[in-house]
């Protein structure tokens, strides 16, 4: 499917757009747009009705009127690049195009309550994760469904936590390892590890995928969980997992499924069907609300029967007389946020499925695996593991960090680079469905150019953003955090 | 759908490049694992998906809240939404090339600033998910800060049962043990605070205002017994609060959690953006997304993701924390709505926060069969209020009168009927705890006056 490079390329191919892609720049004497701080500092003499020993002397931050506070955001907003300011093919993040109407949804008066009102006087709020909970069990082909986590990391550590609390109910205490492929989400190691196990690290088999052999040998009376994402990062199915459902469940362990590729999986496959105990959705990525710059997100955990009284509480029920309820599953690990988590995104991810449906949702995950392949053919790099799904990881020649920087000078967002490392010079590409063909070519075209150029070209870039290549070593040798610390620094 | 749908024509060409005839082709799935049943989830247009949302959430109750602990209702300005829905905003990802996203970083960075000038903190993060992961991770430091010299950590008997217990699950993993110290007529027993710190103890910790709206008065002494013990102290408050109280550094903080959704969110029914400052010394061991101040190959200053070697993506197991996706978006909106008030501004909401509860109490004590406050001592945005009659039969009653409030039994036993609803425990020692922020205070008369007919109806 994908061709290695050097091969000889389609005719016709469409031709990048020449740099300069310009983004805004915003900029003051060797400064991009100033601190609110340097633009406006005010100290205030804190006078209030409370003790003076309780209250502090001065408050110092910045002073704005209104339409100087409105210009310095439109500013960094204009220094800044989302999905709408063009494609953002970043591997496993999962960058799609969001309806706009969600957002319209999320702020309607009565999405504005308190979490701490009666069931009674909530029951809206209510029926709606009811509701939610039970499309996503269905999604997931799962028992049951907790909406909690407020982020996928933090649905890992809570359906580890759920395995532990099974396993511990069960007298199994001493299971103290979680095997995870090498090539998973840096997440499912630290979610793990926070939850107190031992990580056993699975190296991946010649195709990419868990060699069964070595999942074997690891597999043992102390393995509590084995954690997956299928399709796998390289966006290649495991489609030995009833052998690796076996093996695993054979010595008493549970299998979990992250849920990060489920883009790919969508009208097709269902975790549950596939020997899954516990999985958590992003619905930040699969059923899209925007990423806001790195969160709020929200990663619901699925389970089967055999786990649900250890969800986390308060849980979310349909009552006998219609109504909705919050009650506590018998032997509940507890909370894992102080609410429910990020409502908003459980608000725009249950308008999202609402409007795709069944055909909606199949379609997306079609459309983002033809993207994707799509999107192969027409580069010239090296794909060494395949078939893949909705994403897939290429090779670059040249060292892949530059490549990306070079990349945005084209006007495209790269992928995400040197990651998994089993790849050398790795590009991990996801363009998603909501990419049209004409953009996916730019895409192409991008990534091609970019490798048709010197080693010098490279290396300079990028030329076109808000800021040149910035160091990132000498911000972490000398950390300046705060705008505290940087007028300390300039003052040095 | 509109979204994702190439037309025929395009789909065809895209087809053909691959050489195939239909996608289901690239789906490399064994057939025992395909899936071949149905969702059983109907696809809406647009306006009706809009408007089945809509008449969902609006089953809700209209009603006047005062209910507070822990998620605050300020007023949020027009600016706020405007500004954050700026699609380069929210349509971002995090920061992993810093060059096309110097707008976010900057936000990010002056978010950090800001948590620092209300915390006296040398350091803070670019956000957590709520105040009670922020406590769990505060915890974690503790932790890995002090080895294996100690394996317990002090709260306050008043910390919400909801925030305890997911202290606990953060700790479950390297077995800390949360213990409870007792407060008395609200506020910490530093006594009795005194006989429970020992060489076992990890992280001592105290918030300000608690639960009950009280103001902590002997912070200094807490923090004292604390690093008597070698342990760290974590001090626990939100951003409009620490507008105008002593920053925690000065009372000898290690760390400063807390939330800071009380800036830019309004009533999201529990969304958090939670806040994680430290001293300097524990840079390397802080949780989550930093954001530095650099420079770029022109010499100009450039923000950068940074010490990224303590995160998940590259540290894996012995990362400082799992987190990934964080607030970053909620923290562009308290920075919004932070810059939109300005130094005096913030002064002016927290003070408002003052003069709501003394005029609050002032209004409800005035109603017989009410005293208001519970406890003496400075309270900032809510109170506990007793009535004569059980708080959760007077809180039934208001909520027909369209009011909600909470209730809350003393700290101790870790019993806590805090939702309203009539089915509590209906046990005489339970408070109303009453909230006022800028958002309801005009609406005070109304609820003295209700209180006062519910009162009556209840003798």
């Amino acid at each position: 499917m994908s061709r290695q490079a050097g091969e000889e390329a389609p005719e016709e191919r469409p031709m990048a757009r020449e740099p300069p892609y310009r983004q805004a720049r915003w900029f003051d004497d060797g400064r991009n747009e100033p601190l609110l701080s340097e633009k406006s500092p005010d100290s205030v003499d804190v006078e209030t009705s409370l003790p003076d020993e309780l209250t502090r002397d001065t408050l110092e931050l910045p002073a704005l009127r209104e339409p100087e506070v409105a210009r310095h955001y439109t500013r960094l907003s204009q220094m800044n690049y989302g999905i709408e300011s063009g494609p953002f093919p970043l591997g496993s993040c999962t960058m799609k195009y969001n309806p706009k109407f969600t957002e319209d949804v999320a702020a309607r008066p009565s999405a504005q309550l308190h979490p701490l009102r009666a069931d009674e006087d909530q029951q809206g709020a209510l029926r709606l994760q009811a509701e939610l909970q039970e499309m996503l069990a269905s999604i997931g082909g799962m028992d049951a469904v907790t909406l909690q986590p407020p982020a996928g990391a933090a649905g890992e550590f809570t359906g580890i936590l759920v395995a532990k609390a099974y396993h511990e109910a069960n007298g199994d205490e001493e299971r103290s390892e979680v095997i995870v492929p090498a090539s998973a989400h840096g997440t499912n190691f630290a979610s793990a590890a926070m939850a107190g196990y031992d990580v056993v690290e699975l190296p991946s088999g010649e195709d990419g995928r868990v060699d069964l052999d070595a999942l074997a040998a690891a597999v043992s009376d102390e393995t509590a969980l084995l954690m997956l994402t299928n399709p796998n990062t390289l966006g290649v199915f495991e489609r030995d997992i009833e052998e690796i459902a076996d093996i695993v469940h054979g010595v008493g362990g549970l299998l979990y499924y992250d849920g990060a590729n489920l883009n790919a999986l969508l009208g097709q496959a269902r975790p549950g069907d596939m020997g899954f105990d516990v999985m958590h959705f992003n619905l930040h990525k699969t059923f899209a609300t925007p990423h806001g710059g790195g969160g709020p997100g929200q990663g619901p955990i699925g389970v089967v029967d055999d786990l649900t009284e250890f969800l986390p509480s308060p849980q979310v029920r349909a009552s006998d007389d219609g109504t909705y309820e919050r009650y506590e599953p018998a032997s509940s690990i507890g909370g894992v946020h102080e609410y429910s988590g990020n409502w908003l995104v459980l608000v725009k991810a249950y308008a999202y499925i609402l409007r795709h449906g069944d055909e909606g949702l199949e379609n997306a995950s079609e459309t983002a695996v033809l993207n994707a392949n799509y999107l192969a053919t027409q580069i010239d790099y090296d794909i060494p593991y395949e078939p893949f799904h909705h994403e897939f990881v290429a090779s670059a020649d040249a060292d892949a960090a530059d490549v990306a920087k070079r990349m945005l000078d084209y006007g495209v967002h790269p992928p995400t680079t040197k990651w998994p490392e089993i790849v050398p010079e790795a590009l991990m590409t996801e363009p998603t469905e909501t990419e049209t063909k004409d953009r996916l070519d730019e895409l192409a075209a991008a990534f091609n150019a970019v490798a048709a150029e010197s080693e010098e070209t490279i290396a300079d870039a990028p030329n076109t953003t808000a800021s040149g290549h910035i160091d990132q070593a000498t911000a972490a040798r000398n950390p300046v955090l705060s705008w505290h610390s940087l007028e300390s620094s300039t003052h040095d | 759908m509109p979204y994702a749908t190439h037309p025929p024509d395009e789909r065809a060409a895209m087809l053909d490049e691959v050489g195939i005839d239909d996608p289901a082709e690239l789906f490399d799935i064994p057939d025992a694992v395909r899936f071949t049943g149905e969702y059983g989830i109907d696809a809406h247009s647009e306006r009706d998906a809009r408007a089945r949302v809509g008449s969902v959430l609006d089953e809700s109750t209209e009603l006047t809240e005062f209910l507070g602990g822990g998620h605050y209702d300020h007023y949020v300005p027009s600016v706020v939404d405007h500004l954050s829905l700026r699609s380069e905003f929210l349509t971002s990802y995090t920061q992993y090339q810093p060059e096309i996203a110097q707008g976010f970083l900057q936000a990010l960075f002056e978010f950090q600033s800001l948590v620092v000038e209300l915390t006296g903190m040398d350091v803070a993060n670019a956000s957590m998910y709520d105040r009670s992961t922020a406590l769990g991770e505060a915890a974690l430091l503790a932790s890995r800060v002090r080895g294996a010299d100690g394996d317990t950590v002090l709260v306050p008997d008043s910390l919400p049962e909801r925030v305890r217990s997911v202290l606990e699950n953060y700790t479950n993993g390297p077995g800390i043990a949360v213990e409870r110290y007792p407060t008395t007529d609200g506020t910490a027993d530093v006594d009795a605070l005194e006989s429970l710190v020992g060489d076992d103890t990890l992280l001592v910790y105290a918030a300000t205002p608690n639960d009950y709206g009280l103001l902590e008065p002997e912070l200094d002494a807490i923090g004292a017994l604390a690093h008597d013990a070698d342990a760290l102290f974590c001090v626990g408050s939100d951003a409009v609060a620490l507008s105008v109280l002593e920053p925690p550094a000065t009372a000898g903080a290690d760390i400063v959690v807390g939330d800071a959704s009380v800036l830019g969110m309004g009533t999201t029914y529990g969304m958090g953006l939670g806040i994680f400052a430290a001293r300097e010394e524990y840079l390397r061991q802080l949780p989550g997304r930093l954001v530095g101040a650099s420079e770029d190959d022109s010499g100009n200053r450039a923000y950068t993701l940074t010490l990224q070697t303590r995160e998940q993506h590259i540290r894996r197991e012995r990362a400082t924390s799992n987190i990934c996706s964080n607030q970053a978006w909620v923290a562009l909106r308290a920075s919004i709505h932070a810059a939109w008030l300005g130094p005096r501004g913030l002064i002016d909401l927290a003070e408002e926060c003052v003069a709501g509860v003394d005029e609050l109490c002032a209004r409800l004590d005035g109603v017989e069969g009410v005293t208001a406050p519970v406890y003496e001592g400075a309270h900032f945005r809510e109170v506990a209020v007793e009535t004569d009659a059980p708080a959760a039969v007077v809180a039934g009653r208001l909520r027909e009168e369209g009011f909600a409030l909470r209730t809350r039994s003393d700290g101790g036993d870790g019993a806590e009927g805090e939702d309203g609803s009539e089915d509590d425990d209906e046990s005489d020692d339970e408070y109303l705890v009453v909230c006022v922020t800028d958002t309801n205070r005009d609406a005070v008369d109304d609820l003295a006056d209700a209180l006062a007919s519910v009162s009556e109806v209840s003798e």
